[in-house]
């Protein structure tokens, strides 16, 4: 994601905050533009009933975007000053090391259902993070998915994604 | 007195087996998600909050705000134990309370911090037990003008009294409000800013933004810190509560100075964490041994918690009588409110008696009941959290995960609940306030309304904000508020010799 060395930082490598500062503030003036171009599209002005749809969100966006202008600019006028630690690399890797199962889960759910993805999700960590034996990680990544399934779908009547496996079981 | 009536009645509405049952469910779950670091109060109630539709309203948000009481006690068991703060309100609780779990006064410490967050809540109840009704008749006279100039005030609120750079809060608080726009335009039936996208067509619900923003968000901070548990024994035995409940009352003026300044925080959109800060600060600089806070003071554990949960309770009275909610978790409660299809604000006293003072009552009762589960399930929760975060985590965010997909049975929600997750990690690191955003996405389309219908009485006119002294007070004092940080830095400025940088303005 925002892999810009922090060069003038001594202590250790770092990611500076400058360019995710600059990244976030850039993307909320994006959003302003959106904002802003969609009511001028359905009518930022006065109808002859009233406000038109685009009348409050035109403001909304204006204001977004001398916010978020107002902070792209400072980050952009201070480039060449200070710049102050974002995050350790090891601890973006740490991130990074939760970020990336957690989206390959999200997808995973569409693919093999809640319950299958689940399983995945949490034998993964244990084995990858918590160094567990192949018992205690089978343990838990079959007991979670299952008092899911009771409270969930049994107790509260929620009906859940499910994939081929719950199907072959014919749940 | 009418209200005392009012209260007895709410008592036979809450004091019915059911919902004390779901008082206890509610209040053991509050207390599960405050002691997990990753779930928090407003989080906890975002997942759980589909499960209650099927509810009476009554007992749903019976079981909602015990939940809310729960993790409110809750954060103070991970404080004391393990210094680590289960909830944002709870880092106060760490500076004493850990420290005296080192010296083996766990147990005391723990007493102390239920019982006065016991006290604190019990403070807040009363306020709103007698002060809700008198808001509510008031503001039963309220137009359209004066209900935007109260949001006004909220929102402005945000930008005078945080601690993060005001351009910061402004921006988190109109990409809310830009969020709440997306979709179909209530009044005139348009689409706004969907793109053709259908399932951006119902908008974007702030559930899956709290559960992203606060418990995806979290994890990934969380992670980055790389936790690991390392906590102490406690055991609570009665005879130690007895002791530490008699050395109690000499800290009265501790107790009185907490609540107001938790009362007047949780009303005015302070919150509950700024709220703890604050009380501990003053705690420390009017005690006689200011250099004892930090080493294991009991008075360094009174204060925050006090103030955290008057905070905390009493950010549910303009929730109820304005519609207008005083921290990030009454903002899911009123979130829960219009899902129920209840219309917070004054006519709520008025349409829905059972309703309001059934919840009044159950504030009482939970909070007594909350104490009563704390004082006896320490030891449980302390062995809890000897769980690995490696089983936590990935089991935080299956729950999740499951809370976005149970809102509208959308696997498009579980894909923004992963973006929001992002954006909170990203917006916490960078310093933009995450409460302002989430208030901003549940009340821009009651904001809006009350902005336009203003419009529409006054044919355009902005002056309908200031036609008479009632409005005209509250937008006074709404950009009194907004110019806050301006005034701070410009009095820095002037008091400082001009090579000095300008500090910025802390309002808090």
């Amino acid at each position: 994601m925002e892999e810009n060395p922090g060069p003038q930082d001594a202590a250790g490598p770092s990611v500076g905050s400058r360019w995710p500062e600059a990244i976030v503030s850039a993307l909320l003036v994006g959003v302003a533009v959106l904002v802003i171009t969609d009511s001028l599209r359905v009518g930022n002005g006065w109808a002859d009933d009233g406000p038109q749809s685009g009348y409050f969100p035109f403001y909304i966006g204006l204001i977004l975007l001398a916010s978020s202008g107002s902070v792209l600019i400072g980050t952009l006028l201070k480039w060449r000053g200070e710049n102050p630690v974002f995050a350790e690399r090891t601890q973006l890797a740490s991130v990074l090391a939760v970020l990336v199962p957690m989206g390959v889960y999200v997808g995973g759910i569409a693919w093999l259902g809640i319950y299958v993805a689940s399983f995945l999700l949490i034998a993964y960590f244990m084995r990858r993070h918590g160094k567990y034996g192949w018992t205690a990680t089978g343990a838990v990544s079959v007991a979670v998915p299952l008092v899911v399934y009771a409270v969930f779908e049994r107790w509260f009547l929620v009906l859940l994604p499910k994939g081929p496996l719950e199907s072959l079981l014919g749940v | 007195m009418d209200e005392i009536g009012n209260l007895l009645h709410g008592f036979s509405v809450a004091l019915t087996l059911p919902n004390l049952g779901f008082m206890l469910v509610g209040i053991t779950l509050g207390v599960l998600i405050g002691v997990l670091p990753g779930l928090g109060g407003a989080n906890g109630i975002a997942i759980l909050l589909p499960l209650t539709l099927s509810m009476n309203p009554t007992t749903a948000i019976i079981m909602l705000s015990c939940i809310y009481w729960g993790a409110l006690f809750g954060g103070a068991i991970t404080s004391i134990l393990f210094n680590i703060p289960g909830e944002p309100w709870s880092v106060a609780t760490t500076f004493d309370g850990y420290p005296m779990a080192q010296q083996g006064r766990a147990a005391q410490a723990l007493t102390a911090a239920f019982t006065s967050s016991f006290v604190g809540a019990l403070f807040a109840v009363v306020l709103i037990t007698f002060l809700a009704p008198l808001l509510a008749k008031f503001a039963i006279r309220f137009g359209p003008a004066e209900f935007f100039a109260v949001q006004l005030l909220t929102f402005c609120s945000f930008v005078g009294m945080s601690k993060e750079p005001p351009a910061k809060v402004i921006a988190a608080m109109m990409l809310g409000f830009a969020l709440a726009a997306v979709g179909m335009d209530s009044v005139t039936g348009q689409l706004r800013m969907t793109y053709g996208y259908p399932p951006l067509l119902k908008g974007f619900d702030f559930l899956i933004a709290v559960i992203g923003l606060f418990g995806i968000g979290e994890i990934l901070l969380t992670m980055e810190e790389g936790l690991a548990f390392k906590g102490k024994h406690a055991k609570i035995d009665p005879k130690v509560v007895w002791s530490t409940w008699k050395t109690l009352p000499r800290h009265w003026l501790t107790f009185l100075r907490s609540t107001a300044i938790g009362c007047w925080m949780g009303i005015t959109p302070g919150g509950a964490t700024p709220a703890s800060f604050m009380s501990y600060g003053i705690a420390r600089r009017m005690s006689k041994e200011p250099d004892s806070f930090g080493k294991g003071q009991i008075e360094g554990v009174l204060a925050p918690e006090t103030a955290a949960h008057a905070a905390g309770t009493s950010a549910l009275l303009p929730m109820l009588t304005l519609g207008i909610p005083g921290s990030p978790t009454a903002a899911v409660l009123l979130g829960g409110l219009l899902i129920w299809g209840l219309q917070p604000g004054p006519m709520l006293f008025v349409e829905q008696k059972d309703f309001v003072w059934g919840l009044i009552a159950s504030m009482y009762l939970g909070n007594i009941v909350g104490l009563f589960v704390v004082l006896t399930t320490v030891p449980f929760w302390a062995a809890m959290l000897r769980i690995p975060f490696s089983v936590i985590a990935p089991v935080i965010v299956v729950i999740c995960a499951i809370g976005a997909y149970t809102v509208h049975s959308s696997m498009f929600d579980v894909v923004l609940m992963l973006v929001f997750g992002v954006l909170g990690y990203l917006f916490k690191k960078l310093r933009y306030p995450l409460a302002p955003l989430v208030l901003a996405l549940v009340l821009g389309d009651m904001a809006e309304a009350s902005f336009r219908q203003s419009m529409l009485i006054s044919q355009g006119s902005l002056s309908i904000f200031w036609s008479n002294g009632l409005v005209g007070g509250i937008v006074g004092l709404a950009l009194v508020m907004l110019c806050w940080p301006l005034l701070g830095t410009v009095k820095s400025w002037l008091q400082r010799p001009p090579p000095a940088a300008p500090a910025e303005g802390n309002a808090s």
